[in-house]
């Protein structure tokens, strides 16, 4: 199993951590992973983007550029996604701030309404972690399944009341695909 | 045990490493893309009531290097490539006066002050010396996380070992990705025997005093100790000369590519030999001394050679004279911090083999 995704979004809107994130627990998980992140010399705006690969073998160029998975977090970063994905891939979009679906009749669209679902649970800036619950469920790829132990190690302890906000937006975001 | 398994940046695994291989002194100035590497440096060394200064330049934070090593302390600096530039003139010191260091190059495109994206074109200041005079620097080049970690543990100690500074020759890429490390056993600082060609401590260990420097104005004295430097650089050929291979035995075409470029090279293999083509890698890990004898080796038994690099062509003057005309070396690349795709590189090593 390789899965490779690219993430884009508007910086601030967590796609660094996101990405982050993911390989941490696959790594957790026991897999193989690459996290190289992309964005500009702006301190902040912009269009930040993220490549990540999880793999149970070796991970070979770490740079993604025919990805299985895509996500894309606003409507600005649907042009960057829509090339970047593979024939036949998988293409995930936060319904809550994309309008208009990327050009690629071949790709699954998956629609997750990430901004929606972390305001109904109190905080606009857990849209990511509400995507990435929504890309372990359709992927597979990471399973996230004990994601309380991952994000105690991940998060310094100053954090560590946040976890449960996190983890319920997971859980929603695994819900909502 | 083995130890647990973290999740790092490049630049924050090539500093963990150095303060595990007992790195003394750390002197540095800022630049993207290395910057968390000075940045883990401040907060680790000096918990650890070790050296850590951010110099007022390049400049100077070599030349604190120079006197840090004089005392025979492990000592470090990090740049990229217009700060490495900057350092020339005293990394020829260092080899002028024989003595070691690590230097890390997380490189950046040029020439000029260029971009703050990933690059390979500071290969020839890497390994043709860079500054002025006869001289070389060993330079190892990682190709991920794990590696530039590993590399930079064992930097310290081969450095001393010759008593040439080693470079470590990294991208942008590789300093600023993270992937799962294990990171190798801590050494402390203090328990590490004292050079007896090291100024300082001489009473203490009943030596006349050292002088380090490397002017020498009598010529015929200075011609000796270039012989003896080359001498020993003779020695170094012969017990460096590391290498990666990866399907190269039946390999038709046999892609020459380090650091970054073997990792995108090496999914371009994969794309291949899903298509039935004949391809391997050939990742050169010491840049100097360069692996000739092995890549000579292989052509004479017949194989072509792609070098893909990061730069408008480098290392493929290595790749030239180890063939030395016996095959073809063909080359592709792309520069100005662009990294080439697993894609570009197979439609290109498809379209020398005619698929």
């Amino acid at each position: 199993m390789t899965e490779k995704t690219f993430i884009a979004g508007f910086g601030g809107q967590g796609v660094i951590s996101l990405g982050q994130l993911w390989v941490y627990s696959a790594m957790k998980e026991g897999l193989k992973v690459t996290f190289f992140p992309f964005y500009g010399a702006e301190k902040r705006g912009g269009i930040a983007r993220a490549s990540v690969i999880v793999s149970n073998d070796e991970i070979t160029s770490p740079l993604v550029t025919s990805a299985d998975s895509v996500v894309v977090m606003n409507q600005d970063s649907v042009e960057i996604g829509e090339k970047v994905c593979k024939e036949g891939g998988t293409i995930f979009v936060n319904s809550s701030l994309v309008k208009k679906d990327p050009a690629r009749p071949d790709a699954n669209i998956v629609h997750v309404p990430c901004n929606d679902i972390a305001l109904k649970l109190g905080d606009v800036r857990i849209a990511n972690m509400v995507m990435m619950g929504a890309l372990s469920k359709v992927t597979g790829a990471v399973k996230l399944d004990n994601l309380e132990t991952v994000l105690k190690s991940f998060f310094p302890a100053s954090k560590h009341s946040l976890i449960a906000l996190n983890i319920a937006a997971v859980e929603e975001g695994k819900k909502a695909v | 045990m083995a130890e647990e398994i973290r999740l790092m940046k490049g630049n924050e695994a090539i500093g963990e490493a150095a303060v595990r291989a007992g790195c003394r002194a750390y002197f540095g100035y800022p630049i993207t893309p290395q910057n968390e590497l000075t940045a883990y440096m401040a907060k680790h060394m000096l918990a650890k009531g070790r050296t850590f200064i951010q110099a007022e330049s390049e400049v100077a934070a070599i030349n604190m290097v120079y006197g840090a090593a004089s005392t025979g302390a492990r000592a470090m600096t990090s740049s990229s490539s217009p700060g490495v530039s900057l350092k020339q003139e005293g990394i020829s010191y260092l080899c002028g006066a024989d003595l070691p260091a690590v230097i890390v190059n997380v490189a950046r495109s040029g020439p000029g002050l260029g971009g703050i994206s990933p690059s390979q074109g500071d290969y020839f200041q890497a390994t043709r010396g860079g500054g002025h005079g006869d001289y070389y620097t060993i330079v190892l080049a990682p190709k991920g996380v794990q590696d530039a970690a590993d590399l930079t543990y064992e930097a310290f100690s081969i450095s001393e070992k010759w008593r040439v500074p080693v470079l470590i020759l990294a991208d942008g890429l590789i300093g600023q990705m993270m992937e799962g490390v294990v990171l190798p056993e801590p050494i402390d600082p203090a328990t590490l025997p004292r050079k007896p060609w090291a100024v300082g401590h001489a009473v203490e260990m009943g030596r006349p005093y050292n002088h380090v420097t490397s002017m020498n104005l009598v010529p015929d004295e200075l011609e000796a100790a270039n012989h003896a430097r080359y001498a020993r650089y003779e020695r170094i050929k012969k017990d460096i000369n590391r290498y990666e291979e990866i399907d190269v035995e039946d390999a038709d075409v046999v892609f020459v590519a380090y650091g970054t470029s073997a990792r995108v090279s090496h999914g371009a293999l994969q794309m291949a030999r899903a298509k039935g083509m004949k391809v391997g890698l050939f990742r050169p890990i010491s840049l100097w001394p360069f692996p000739y004898a092995r890549l000579h080796e292989l052509a004479e038994k017949g194989k072509r050679f792609l070098c893909v690099e990061m730069s408008m062509g480098q290392m493929i003057e290595d790749v030239r004279l180890a063939v030395n005309g016996k095959a073809p070396v063909y080359f592709y690349g792309r520069c100005g911090g662009n990294i080439p795709s697993q894609e570009e590189v197979f439609a290109e090593v498809a379209r020398l083999m005619g698929k």
